[in-house]
C-alpha cells in the first residue's frame, strides 16, 4: 500500500566506482581483464543521477537522497563524492577486494533487497543508463522488472509531481525524443544530456565526511553476487595501421582492387 | 592599422654595419640547397597573405614586413643560410612557434625570417636517464606526448604548449607552470646545438649531466675567427665537471640575438604517479602569503604549483568559458583565488596530506579561505587547470591586451595591480572605450606576476599612460621587468629599469663578440 500524497519523496541513487573515463585502458598480460591499478571515479552516468536527485530536491518535495554502492572497500570513496554533491546518506554493500565484479542481474537483486529493507519506502530510483566499464546497460531495466515498477530509461529531462505521484520523463530515442508519464514508484536511468554535474565544494566535502554510511554484505541482503557468466578472454582492439597516399585515381583503384574491394 | 612598435634605427651601437634586404639573387642562392617547399617569398611566387602568420604575432600587436621565410630541415641548412646572410649582411629573425608576447619572434622591418618549424624530429631519448635530445622546432606538447609513455614529463609546461617550440622555450628561457617544482631551463637544459651568427655550428649537445667540458665537436665553416679560437681554447681547458665557461647558458634567454638554437638536450623528470589540484577562494589578498606558507609546510615535497588569480581574471575566465569550478554564490566575496597542485609518487599518501591541509584550512578559527573545490577525477583536474591557463585566452577574447610579465615581491602583487588601475583612472582612461580591465595573475611560487591591461583598442594614449609608469613601479620594488616572457622588441628600452649599466655594458660586449655585424634578431633584447 502506498502512503498518502502528502508524504515527501525518498530517492535512492545506485552508484558505481569505475575506471575513470580519462584513463587509457590496458589489458592485463593474462588477458583475463584490464589493469585496474589506475585512477577510479564515479561512473559518469551515475554522477548525472546524483546531480539530478540533488536538483529534484531544489524543485520538489524531497525527504531524503540515499546512495547505494556495491563494491570493494574503496567504493566508499565514491559514496563520499556523491555525499559531497548533496546526498544525505550512503549504503555500502561491501565486497572483498579480490571478489569478481558482480553482473547486472546480481546487482539488480541486491538493489531490490536494499529497497525492500528501507523503513521509508523508496519512491524514485535514479541511476546511470550504463556503467562505462562493462557497458552492460541492463541494471535499471532488470530492477524495474524485478520490482514490477514503472521504468523510464535514457532520461534527458525529469519532472516529478510528488502530490500526484507521477513522473514525466523525456527519453532520448533514435531520431528524437519521447515523453513518458509514469506512476511512482519509478526507475529512471540517466542519459548524458540530463544535466551537468556540479563540483563538490570544499565545505561540502568536509560535511560529507560526517554523513552516515551503512555497511552491508551480500549475505545481509540474502543475495549471491557470484557471476554466472564466464569471461574467456579480453584483448585489445587491433592496432590501426597507418594510411598511405596515392598520386591519382588510377592508383587508388588499383590499391582498392588489391585490397579485394570491387564495385558491387 | 595602428602599430605600437616604435620605429627605432636599425643600425645601432652593436650593429655598425648597414644591413641589406633579401634580393631575388639571394633566393636563387638558397634554392641551391633548400627544398622548394622550404622557401616562401613574395619576391617569387608567394602571396603576402602567406607570410602573414610569420610577420604578425598572435595577439596582433607586432607587424613585420618580411618578404621571405625560410624553413630549413637540417642544422646544415640553417648553417648555410646564416653563413650566406652573414656575408651579405642580411638580418635574420629566428622564429619558433611565434607564441611570444613581447614581439621577439616577428621582424621589426623586412628581416629574413628563419622558421624552425621543419626541424621537428626527436633525435634521441634515454628512458633511463630521462635525457631527451630534440630538434628546436619540436612542439612542446609533442615532446610531452613522446616522453609520456616512458613515464617522463617535460620539465616545463605553459599555456602555449600546443604551438610553442622547445627551441623558442629555451631561447626565451620560458618559465611556466612547473618552475616551482623543476626549476628553470638554466638547470634542466644539458646542452644545445647553436648556429652562430657567422654560420658555424656550436655543438654542445651533451647527454651527460656532469660533463660540461665545453664544446665537444666543432664544425668550422669559415676560416678561423677570434670566436672559434676562443672556443677551441675552452675545449682544451678542462675535463672536470662544470668547469670552463658554461657557454650554453648564454643562449638560454638570449632570444635569438646570439645565434640560432637548432637542437636541445634536456633532462626530463620522471612523471608523477598521482596529481591532484584544488582551487581555493580567498576573502582578501592579504591571505595569499600566509596561505602559501601553510601550504608549503603541509604539502612540502608534493607541492608542484601555487598559482594566483585575482577576481577580475577569474571572472573573465569563467565568462569566456575557460572552465568552471564553483557556483556564483559559493565564490561570493572572494577577492582572489589560488590553484594548488600536488604531484607525487603515491596517491594515498598525497591525498591524505592534501585532505589534512584542507581540513586544517577549513576548521581554523580565522580561516584563510572561504571556499574551494578539490578535483575528484582527471576530468575535473583538467577543468580546474583550464580555469587558470585559460586566463590568457579569455583576456585576448575580451579585448586588446597590454601584457606585463614582471617579478615583484609576493606581498606587492596586489599593490602593483591596484596602483596601475588607479593611475589609469586618474588619467581618465578607465572606461568602456579605453581600458576595460586591469588584472593580475601568476606564479606565486616564483614571484612572477602577469599584469594585464585590457583595452578596447591599442592606443598611444594608453601606451603612454602605462610606460614608463609600470616599469617605475617594478623598479621601486626592485623587481624585474621581464620574469619569463623575455624582452623581445617590447621591453628593450625598459631594460635599464632592472639591469644596471655594468650588466647591460657586458651584454653589449658579448653581443658584439658573437654577432659583430648585428644580423641576429636586430632590435630585440638590446636597443
Amino acid at each position: 500500500m502506498r502512503p498518502s500524497p502528502s508524504r515527501l519523496l525518498n530517492i535512492l541513487v545506485p552508484v558505481k566506482r569505475a575506471v575513470d573515463y580519462a584513463v587509457k585502458i590496458r589489458v592485463n598480460p593474462q588477458q583475463t581483464g584490464i589493469d585496474t591499478n589506475v585512477k577510479h571515479s564515479m561512473n559518469p552516468f551515475d554522477e548525472i543521477a546524483v546531480e539530478e536527485a540533488v536538483r529534484l530536491r531544489e524543485r520538489t518535495d524531497v525527504s531524503s537522497i540515499k546512495l547505494v554502492t556495491i563494491g570493494p572497500p574503496k567504493s566508499s570513496e565514491t559514496l563520499r563524492t556523491g555525499l559531497a554533491m548533496g546526498a544525505d546518506a550512503g549504503i555500502h554493500v561491501e565486497l572483498p577486494e579480490s571478489a569478481p565484479a558482480p553482473e547486472p542481474l546480481g546487482v539488480a537483486k541486491a538493489l531490490r533487497a536494499v529497497i525492500e529493507r528501507q523503513k521509508e519506502p523508496v519512491d524514485v530510483v535514479i541511476l546511470g543508463k550504463q556503467a562505462i566499464d562493462d557497458d552492460a546497460g541492463q541494471t535499471g531495466q532488470m530492477l524495474a522488472g524485478l520490482l514490477g515498477w514503472s521504468q523510464a530509461t535514457f532520461a534527458s529531462k525529469v519532472e516529478i509531481d510528488s502530490a500526484g505521484k507521477e513522473a514525466t520523463v523525456l527519453r532520448e530515442i533514435d531520431g528524437g525524443s519521447e515523453e513518458l508519464k509514469c506512476k511512482l514508484p519509478v526507475i529512471i536511468t540517466t542519459d548524458l544530456r540530463l544535466n551537468e554535474p556540479r563540483y563538490a565544494s570544499l565545505p561540502n566535502i568536509m560535511k560529507a565526511k560526517k554523513k552516515p554510511i551503512e555497511k552491508l554484505t551480500p549475505s545481509d541482503l540474502g543475495v549471491d553476487l557470484t557471476p554466472i557468466l564466464q569471461t574467456l578472454k579480453v584483448t585489445e582492439p587491433p592496432k590501426r595501421v597507418g594510411g598511405g597516399k596515392v598520386e591519382n585515381v588510377d592508383e587508388l583503384i588499383a590499391k582498392l582492387k588489391e585490397a579485394g574491394i570491387t564495385a558491387a | 592599422m595602428f602599430s605600437l612598435r616604435q620605429v627605432r634605427p636599425l643600425v645601432t651601437r652593436a650593429t655598425r654595419c648597414a644591413h641589406t634586404r633579401v634580393q631575388h639573387s639571394d633566393i636563387d642562392h638558397f634554392r641551391q640547397f633548400l627544398q622548394p617547399s622550404s622557401i616562401l617569398s613574395t619576391l617569387t611566387d608567394a602571396a603576402p597573405a602567406d607570410l602573414e602568420p610569420f610577420n604578425n604575432d598572435w595577439m596582433g600587436k607586432y607587424h613585420g614586413q618580411a618578404t621571405t621565410v625560410l624553413k630549413p630541415r637540417t642544422t646544415e641548412e640553417v648553417a648555410k643560410i646564416v653563413s650566406w646572410c652573414s656575408q651579405r649582411r642580411i638580418p635574420i629573425v629566428p622564429q619558433g612557434g611565434n607564441t611570444g608576447l613581447v614581439g621577439g619572434s616577428v621582424p621589426l622591418r623586412d628581416e629574413l625570417i628563419l622558421s624552425l618549424a621543419n626541424m621537428n624530429k626527436v633525435r634521441s631519448f634515454d628512458p633511463v636517464s630521462g635525457i631527451l635530445v630534440a630538434d628546436a622546432g619540436c612542439i612542446l606538447q609533442t615532446l610531452t606526448d613522446y616522453v609520456g609513455p616512458h613515464n617522463h614529463i617535460m620539465p616545463l609546461d605553459l599555456g602555449a604548449k600546443g604551438s610553442c617550440h622547445i627551441g623558442g622555450n629555451v631561447a626565451t628561457n620560458a618559465g611556466g607552470l612547473r618552475l616551482l617544482r623543476y626549476g628553470s631551463l638554466h638547470g634542466s637544459v644539458l646542452g644545445l646545438e647553436v648556429v652562430l651568427p657567422d654560420g658555424q655550428v656550436l655543438d654542445q649537445l651533451t647527454t651527460l649531466r656532469k660533463d660540461n667540458t665545453g664544446p665537444r665537436h666543432f664544425l668550422p665553416v669559415h676560416d678561423t675567427s677570434p670566436l672559434e679560437r676562443t672556443l677551441v681554447f675552452f675545449k682544451s681547458l678542462t675535463i672536470k665537471p662544470y668547469s670552463g665557461y658554461d657557454l650554453k647558458q648564454l643562449f638560454i634567454g638570449a632570444e635569438g640575438t646570439l645565434g640560432i638554437i637548432t637542437a636541445v638536450s634536456i633532462l626530463t623528470p620522471p612523471s608523477p604517479q598521482a596529481s591532484n589540484n584544488v582551487i581555493l577562494a580567498l576573502p582578501h589578498f592579504d591571505n595569499v602569503l600566509p596561505l602559501y606558507k601553510t601550504v608549503k609546510r603541509d604539502l612540502s615535497e608534493i607541492l608542484s604549483a601555487f598559482e594566483f588569480i585575482d577576481r577580475t581574471a577569474y571572472n573573465l575566465a569563467v565568462k569566456h568559458g575557460q572552465g568552471r569550478a564553483l557556483s556564483d554564490e559559493e565564490v561570493e566575496g572572494a577577492q582572489c583565488f589560488v590553484l594548488v597542485e600536488t604531484s607525487g609518487g603515491r596517491r594515498d599518501h598525497d591525498e591524505e596530506k592534501l585532505n589534512d591541509l584542507l581540513e586544517h584550512l577549513l576548521s581554523a578559527e580565522q580561516p584563510l579561505i572561504t571556499n574551494g573545490v578539490l578535483s575528484q577525477s582527471p576530468a575535473q583536474f583538467s577543468s580546474l587547470w583550464a580555469l587558470r591557463e585559460g586566463v590568457t585566452e579569455a583576456v585576448s577574447k575580451e579585448g586588446k591586451a597590454y601584457k606585463y610579465d614582471i617579478s615583484v615581491p609576493l606581498s606587492s602583487f596586489k599593490i602593483v595591480v591596484d596602483k596601475t588601475r588607479e593611475h589609469l583612472a586618474s588619467k581618465g582612461l578607465l572606461h568602456d572605450k579605453a581600458v576595460k580591465h586591469v588584472l593580475g595573475y601568476g606564479h606565486v611560487g616564483d614571484g612572477n606576476l602577469h599584469l594585464n591591461i585590457i583595452a578596447d583598442a591599442y592606443t598611444q594614449e594608453i601606451q603612454d599612460a602605462l610606460e614608463p609608469f609600470v616599469y617605475e613601479i617594478v623598479a621601486s620594488y626592485r623587481g624585474s621587468i621581464s620574469a619569463e616572457h623575455g624582452i623581445g622588441a617590447m621591453k628593450t628600452h625598459a631594460l635599464p629599469y632592472s639591469k644596471n649599466d655594468v650588466a647591460i655594458g657586458l651584454m653589449k660586449q658579448i653581443k658584439q663578440l658573437l654577432d659583430p655585424h648585428g644580423i641576429m634578431n636586430p632590435g630585440k633584447v638590446l636597443e
